[in-house]
């Protein structure tokens, strides 16, 4: 029981999947404008990330070592098809707001790589909870992005004014602004573990 | 007139809404093989050439494949194993026929397979050219502009990256801030030089 909870924390801060790894950025950079894309960014991507790891750690007897690269993307592109039609059908201004980035959580590599390092080599439930520790992982850091950007930049938390006549600072919502806060984060996470040794 | 909307095609793609400085596309490997110039160079070339034909395939296969049939929502799955696919098939072509260049860009073909550039320039020219399932006026080569000036936006990003990170090696950083970190701060310096294109007007 500890063992499964621990595959499950690690994602969370010591093996962060952004900060730590650093992998998965596009998405990371390019939806963290707002704090609700980056809610729904994350949601999606713990789904297609938790199916996938149970589905890939469920056939990894079945397929031949040499093709399951074309094995694992298939799998995740079909989760990925799930979720690019349920955002359609319920949540069409988010999946809007989103725009290419849903179909590209296929080629995001948090998904492969858990697939291909983790899940292809475990049993099931450790799977499930190390996708669901990654996903949750995930979610976070593009939460603290986007809450950085989304407070300096425009001002605004969920669309709600917090502070009454503070300037936004208009570069945090644009392109150099996600660069420049993501730099900083790493940072920062560098600096707190190196204190940890 | 047709040449100025070739031109805008031309011009946003390399500059303006440049994949990786504006559109964050591609940044794995932005970050990853931007240490040397010249693996950079490698990869652009590698890159350039497997998204022009890329775009060249999925534009195909969508117009003469998934619209015929109605399995337009199958787009995602569908690019995916078609670039997974032409990327192996280019591997293999190229080591037959020409080992010098694949030991050259060898190990950089498998990863552009998850390159977010490569599958977001198919998606994004179905997405600009395509209206309400049919395919727009000069469809086509306009996927196929975008798709070549796409790749060489990328390469462009990519070798002023990597000039810049040979320098920033002998150079002292903060701790905290090294590596990784620290190609953050200059790719936003970048990114923020690139934001002067995007008051260009024709």
């Amino acid at each position: 029981m500890k063992k499964i909870f621990a595959e499950f924390s690690k994602g969370i801060f010591r093996e962060n999947p952004i900060f730590v790894i650093v992998l998965g950025l596009c998405p990371t950079l390019a939806v963290s404008t707002s704090l609700e894309n980056a809610v729904g960014m994350g949601i999606a991507a713990t789904f297609v990330l938790v199916a996938s790891n149970t589905i890939i750690s469920g056939i990894k007897g079945v397929v031949p070592h040499k093709i399951r690269i074309p094995c694992f993307i298939v799998v995740i592109a079909s989760f990925v098809t799930i979720v690019e039609l349920v955002m359609a059908g319920y949540a069409p201004l988010l999946a809007k707001r989103l725009g290419i980035f849903v179909p590209l959580i296929v080629v995001n590599c948090i998904i492969m790589g858990r697939a291909e390092a983790f899940a292809s080599r475990n049993n099931i439930l450790p799977s499930i909870m190390d996708g669901l520790g990654m996903g949750l992982g995930f979610t976070l850091a593009l939460c603290s992005v986007a809450l950085i950007r989304e407070i300096l930049g425009s001002g605004k938390l969920f669309g709600h004014i917090i502070v009454k006549g503070f300037d936004p600072v208009n570069i945090m919502v644009l392109a150099p602004g996600a660069l420049l806060t993501l730099g900083v984060l790493i940072a920062a996470t560098n600096l707190i573990k190196n204190r940890g040794n | 007139m047709d040449f100025k909307i070739f031109l805008t095609v031309i011009i946003s793609m390399v500059f303006i809404n440049n994949f990786i400085l504006s559109k964050f596309l591609g940044l794995c490997p932005f970050l990853g093989v931007s240490r040397n110039i010249k693996p950079a160079m490698s990869m652009g070339m590698a890159v350039i050439f497997v998204m022009t034909l890329s775009g060249i395939i999925t534009w195909l296969a969508y117009r003469f494949i998934l619209i015929p049939f109605h399995i337009t929502y199958l787009r995602t799955i569908t690019f995916i194993l078609v670039i997974a696919a032409f990327v192996q098939f280019v591997e293999m072509v190229i080591l037959k026929k020409s080992p010098a260049l694949y030991r050259a860009l060898g190990i950089y073909l498998p990863l552009i397979t998850t390159n977010c550039a490569v599958l977001g320039v198919t998606v994004l020219n179905i997405d600009n050219f395509f209206v309400s399932g049919k395919p727009a006026q000069l469809s086509f080569l306009l996927s196929v502009t975008q798709s070549l000036f796409a790749g060489i936006g990328f390469t462009l990003a990519l070798l002023l990256m990597s000039g810049i990170r040979e320098r920033l090696q002998v150079n002292d950083a903060p701790r905290c801030f090294e590596g990784i970190p620290i190609a953050f701060m200059v790719a936003a310096l970048m990114s923020l030089a690139f934001m002067g294109f995007s008051g260009f007007r024709f």
